[in-house]
C-alpha cells in the first residue's frame, strides 16, 4: 500500500506542460512595484519580466557580452546642441498590462515617482533602489507626446546605461489603487513580456505570458512562469532532483556532479562579475603600488578554480576577457618570487594586512574557502594576512562607510557587478565617487584616472568611448587598483525537459524562449 | 486559586515588557542596517540617510521604541519594510502555518515520548530501557536540519514518495489538509520537528518514573497489595507535574517554529518568517514576531503552571 501511495505521489508530482518553475537563491519574493529588491536576481526574474526600461539589454546571444538595445525608447541620442541632454523617442503603440497607452507623460510621472519626495506618487523604496543609478540625473521633460528629454548635471555618455536599470510602471494602475504601493504590488502593471497572475507572499509568484507584448519575438513560449524563493542551496538541489522545480539558480559546486549524474543540464557562461578586493589607499601597505602588484602576483588563481570544481574564470583584471573594453591588461600570473621581490623593494616584509571578508552574501561565491586560499597564497609570498570575518550585512556596512570609517582594514572582499562601464570601472577609481557618497571605498585618486573618467563621460561616439574605456581598464590593471581573483560563471541547473534557453553573458537572462517538455 | 492566577498573570507582564526591550535593543545592536532589504548592495551611506528619514528610522532609539510600543499596545505592529504588508497579518499567517505543523508534531511528540519514557522507566536497566534511552539520546543529539536534509534525500530525491520543500502544491493560500496532494507536504517537516521533543520528553519521563518507583510511598502501595499496574498508575500521576513542565517548554518551542526546520523545508511558518526578517533586517517584522512568540511562550508557561497547580496542590501552596 505504501509503495502504491508512493507511486501515486510520484506521478502526481509531474509538472504541468510548459510551466517553468524556478528555484531562486533569493530569501524572499522580490518587490513587484517597479525596481525590485533582492539584488540583480530580482531584476532578472521580476524586474525585466513584468516591466521594461527605456533601454534594455540584448540577452539573445551567449557568445558575446550583452550590450544595450532599444526598449520602451525605440531610439535615443545626445542633444546635438547640449551635451547634458539626452533625447529619447518612445516606441509607438505600446500598452501597459492594464490597457492604457504608453506616453511621454508616463515617463515623466515615473521619474518623479523615484526622485521627487513631494510628488504624490513618490515611493521611498523605489527612491532607494533607483538612486544609485541616478546620481547625475537632474530632471526629465516631455518634448512631445512620444518624446522625452533627460537633463544631467554634467555631460554623461554613460547615462544611457544607468537609465536601463529604471523600470517603468503604469500610472493608470497606480491611480486605480490610489497610490497605495502595497496594493499595487499585489496587482502590478507594466509593459513587460509577462503579466502578473498571482502570488502567495514569501512563497511563490506566478506570471503568464503577455501575448500582446510589443516585441513579438519575445512573447514567452512557456504557459506559465513560477518563481519560488529557496535561499538554501541544498533545498534547491533537492527540489530539482525531486521534480518540484525544473530550474535552479546557483547550485553549490559540490552538488554539480550529483545533478549531472541525474541527467540535469548544467549551464555556465562568463558574466560581468568581479570577485576581488577593493584596497585602502589612505592607510597601510596598499598605498604602495609595488605591494598591490605583489598581492596580485601572489594569487594562484588556477588553484582557486580547482577549489571551486571549475566553476569560475580566473580573474586577472576588473572585467572578464569577453568585455569589449578588456584590451591587454597586465596579467599578474602566479609568481611567488616576483611577489617577494616587490615586497622587499617596498620594504614591507613581512607585510601585515587585514582583509574584511564575509561568511556568505549575494555574489560572494564560496567566500570562506576562497579567502583561506588567498591568505595561504599571500602568506607564502611574504604577507601576513589577517582575515576579519563578518556577516554580509556587517561587511556591506564597512563597504558603505568607506575607508575613513575603517582605517584598520586594508582591503574588503565585496564582489561587484561589472554590467556597465560606470559600475565596472569608474565608480572604483574616480575621485568624484569617494566613499561614503560613492563606491570608491579606498579613496583611490590620481589625475590620470580622473582624466580618463572625464574624457569617457564626455565622449558620445561609441567607438571612441570604447577605445578610452579600454585604455582606462588597462591602466587600472597597471596600477593594480584591486586584487583581482575570480569571475563567476553563473552556474544554473535545469531539468532535461527545459529547452531553448540561451545563457547571455549578463546578470539578466531572457526566459521567453524557454519551453518545458511534458 | 484565583489569587494565584492573578499573581501569575501580573508576573507575566513585566516579563513580556522586558523581552520586548531586550529584543528591540538586540535588533539595533546587530550589525547591518534596518533598511538594507530595500537597498541595493551598492547604495551609498548618503542614500541610506535619506531613506532612513523617509521611513522614520532617523529618530533616537528610545523615541523609536516608545512609538513602536505605543502602537503595539493598540494592536498596530506596523508595516513590513520588505513586503509592505501589515506585520500583524504576516505574523498571523506564519503562525497559522506553524500551527499546522504543531497540531501534528505535538500529539506525536508527547504520545511517543511519554510512552517511550514510561516503558523505559518501568523496566530500568533492561533491554527495553536501553533501546528507549539510546533512541532518545539519538533523537536529542541529531541536529534537526541535518535530519531534515537526510529525510529529503531519502524520501523526496531517491524514492520520490514525498515532496522536498514548500507547503502544498500551490502554496499555503491553497493548502488543504484534507487533500493528500497538499497534506503530504507535512510529513517530513512534522517528523523532523517531533524528533527532539520525543527525545527530551522520553528522557524526562523515564528519569521521573524510575526515581519515583524507588520512593517509600511506592513500597507502601506494593505492601498494601496493589497490583503493579495500579502502582504504575500512581507513579505516573506523581511524575506528571514534572513531565508537564517539560512538555510545556517543548510546546512553546514547537509553537515558536523551528528556524532551521522551516528553512530546510521552506515551510512558511513563524520560524521561517523570523529567519527572513533577521537576514533582511526587517525590523518591524522582527520585533513583532519576537514579541508575539515571547508572549505565546510566557502564556504557555503560565497555562502549564496553572495546570500543574491544579493537579498538584503542593505547587500552589509553595
Amino acid at each position: 500500500m505504501l509503495l502504491g501511495a508512493g507511486l501515486a505521489v510520484a506521478a502526481s508530482g509531474a509538472q504541468a506542460q510548459g510551466t517553468l518553475v524556478v528555484g531562486m537563491t533569493a530569501g524572499d519574493l522580490p518587490l513587484t512595484q517597479g525596481n525590485p529588491d533582492q539584488g540583480f536576481e530580482g531584476y532578472r526574474f521580476v524586474g525585466y519580466n513584468l516591466y521594461d526600461s527605456l533601454i534594455l539589454w540584448d540577452l539573445s546571444k551567449a557568445d558575446k557580452a550583452s550590450d544595450l538595445k532599444p526598449g520602451l525608447a525605440s531610439e535615443w541620442g545626445i542633444d546635438p546642441n547640449n551635451s547634458k541632454r539626452w533625447i529619447m523617442k518612445l516606441r509607438p503603440n505600446v500598452k501597459w498590462h492594464d490597457g492604457c497607452p504608453l506616453t511621454a507623460d508616463d515617463i515623466v510621472w515615473n521619474m518623479e515617482r523615484s526622485t521627487n519626495e513631494k510628488s504624490e506618487q513618490f515611493d521611498p523604496s523605489q527612491f532607494a533602489q533607483a538612486r544609485a543609478y541616478l546620481n547625475n540625473y537632474v530632471s526629465v521633460e516631455k518634448v512631445d507626446d512620444m518624446t522625452v528629454a533627460f537633463n544631467t548635471k554634467t555631460p554623461d555618455s554613460l547615462f544611457q546605461y544607468n537609465i536601463s536599470y529604471i523600470m517603468m510602471v503604469s500610472p493608470c494602475r497606480a491611480r486605480e489603487v490610489k497610490y497605495n504601493w502595497a496594493q499595487y504590488a499585489e496587482k502590478p502593471s507594466g509593459t513587460g513580456p509577462y503579466r502578473f497572475d498571482r502570488m502567495t507572499p514569501h512563497q511563490r509568484m506566478e506570471f503568464l505570458p503577455n501575448k500582446d507584448y510589443w516585441d513579438k519575438a519575445r512573447v514567452p513560449k512557456q504557459d506559465r512562469l513560477v518563481l519560488i524563493p529557496m535561499p538554501e542551496a541544498s533545498t534547491r538541489t533537492a527540489a530539482l532532483l525531486s521534480g518540484q522545480v525544473n530550474w535552479i539558480e546557483a547550485p553549490s559546486p559540490d552538488a554539480i556532479p550529483r545533478l549531472k549524474s541525474s541527467g540535469m543540464t548544467i549551464v555556465t557562461n562568463p558574466y560581468p562579475h568581479n570577485w576581488s578586493y577593493q584596497l585602502n589607499f589612505k592607510n597601510g601597505p596598499f598605498t604602495d603600488k609595488r605591494v598591490r602588484q605583489a598581492a596580485n602576483y601572489a594569487l594562484n588563481r588556477e588553484d582557486m578554480k580547482e577549489l571551486l570544481g571549475g566553476m569560475m574564470q580566473e580573474g586577472y583584471a576588473t572585467v572578464p576577457p569577453s568585455t569589449t573594453y578588456y584590451g591587454k591588461p597586465v596579467l599578474y600570473k602566479h609568481n611567488v618570487a616576483k611577489a617577494k621581490e616587490l615586497l622587499k623593494e617596498a620594504g614591507c616584509l613581512p607585510c601585515k594586512v587585514t582583509f574584511g571578508i564575509s561568511t556568505s552574501g549575494s555574489g560572494q561565491m564560496q567566500p570562506l574557502p576562497m579567502n583561506e586560499l588567498v591568505k595561504s597564497n599571500m602568506d607564502e609570498a611574504g604577507f601576513q594576512v589577517t582575515l576579519k570575518t563578518m556577516d554580509w550585512n556587517a561587511l556591506l556596512d564597512v563597504g558603505r562607510g568607506g575607508v575613513m570609517k575603517n582605517p584598520d582594514i586594508h582591503a574588503i572582499n565585496i564582489s561587484r557587478q561589472t554590467q556597465d562601464p560606470f559600475n565596472a570601472l569608474v565608480r572604483h577609481v574616480w575621485t568624484g565617487a569617494f566613499s561614503p557618497a560613492g563606491s570608491n571605498w579606498g579613496h583611490y585618486s590620481t589625475p590620470e584616472m580622473d582624466k580618463f573618467v572625464e574624457q569617457i563621460m564626455a565622449e558620445f561616439d561609441p567607438a571612441k568611448r570604447v577605445a578610452l574605456l579600454t585604455k582606462m581598464h588597462e591602466f587600472m590593471s597597471q596600477e593594480a587598483v584591486l586584487i583581482f581573483a575570480a569571475h563567476d560563471i553563473n552556474p544554473r541547473a535545469m531539468s532535461p525537459k527545459v529547452k531553448g534557453f540561451v545563457q547571455a553573458q549578463s546578470w539578466f537572462q531572457d526566459l521567453t524562449p524557454v519551453t518545458v517538455a511534458p | 486559586m484565583s489569587r494565584y492566577i492573578l499573581w501569575r498573570i501580573l508576573y507575566a507582564i513585566p516579563i513580556a515588557f522586558g523581552v520586548s526591550v531586550v529584543c528591540f535593543s538586540l535588533v539595533y545592536i546587530a550589525p547591518g542596517d534596518p533598511l538594507q532589504t530595500i537597498m541595493p548592495a551598492d547604495a551609498t551611506a548618503e542614500t541610506i540617510e535619506i531613506v532612513k528619514k523617509a521611513y522614520g528610522f532617523d529618530k533616537p532609539l528610545p523615541i523609536q521604541f516608545a512609538i513602536w510600543l505605543g502602537k503595539v499596545l493598540t494592536g498596530d505592529f506596523g508595516m513590513s519594510i520588505s513586503s509592505r504588508r501589515p506585520v500583524l497579518n504576516e505574523i498571523m499567517l506564519a503562525a497559522s502555518n506553524t500551527g499546522m505543523l504543531v497540531a501534528f508534531a505535538v500529539p506525536i511528540a508527547f504520545t511517543v515520548g511519554f510512552s517511550m519514557g514510561t516503558l523505559a522507566g518501568c523496566f530500568p536497566g533492561r533491554w527495553m530501557d536501553r533501546v528507549v534511552t539510546g533512541s532518545a539520546v539519538i533523537g536529542v543529539s541529531l541536529p534537526n536540519y541535518w535530519l531534515g536534509i537526510v529525510l529529503v534525500i531519502i524520501f523526496a530525491v531517491e524514492l520520490s514518495w514525498l515532496p522536498a520543500t514548500g507547503m502544498g502544491a500551490r502554496g499555503s493560500d491553497y493548502f488543504s489538509i484534507w487533500d493528500w496532494e497538499d497534506a503530504r507536504f507535512l510529513v517530513l517537516p512534522v517528523i523532523t520537528l517531533s524528533m527532539i521533543p520525543i527525545g527530551i520528553i522520553s528522557r524526562t519521563t523515564r528519569a521521573a518514573i524510575a526515581e519515583l518507583r524507588n520512593q517509600d510511598f511506592v513500597q507502601t502501595l506494593r505492601a498494601k497489595g496493589l497490583s503493579e499496574v495500579a502502582v504504575i498508575r500512581h507513579v505516573i500521576k506523581n511524575a506528571l507535574p514534572g513531565v508537564m513542565a517539560v512538555m510545556g517548554l517543548q510546546f512553546g518551542y514547537l509553537l515558536g517554529g523551528s528556524i532551521l526546520v522551516e528553512t530546510v523545508f521552506t515551510w512558511p511558518g513563524s520560524g521561517f518568517l523570523l529567519s527572513k526578517a533577521i537576514i533582511n533586517r526587517d525590523v518591524p517584522v522582527l520585533q513583532g514576531t519576537i514579541l508575539t512568540l515571547s508572549v505565546a511562550f510566557v502564556l504557555t508557561n503560565l497555562l502549564v503552571d496553572l495546570f500543574q497547580s491544579m493537579i498538584d496542590p503542593r505547587i500552589r501552596r509553595g
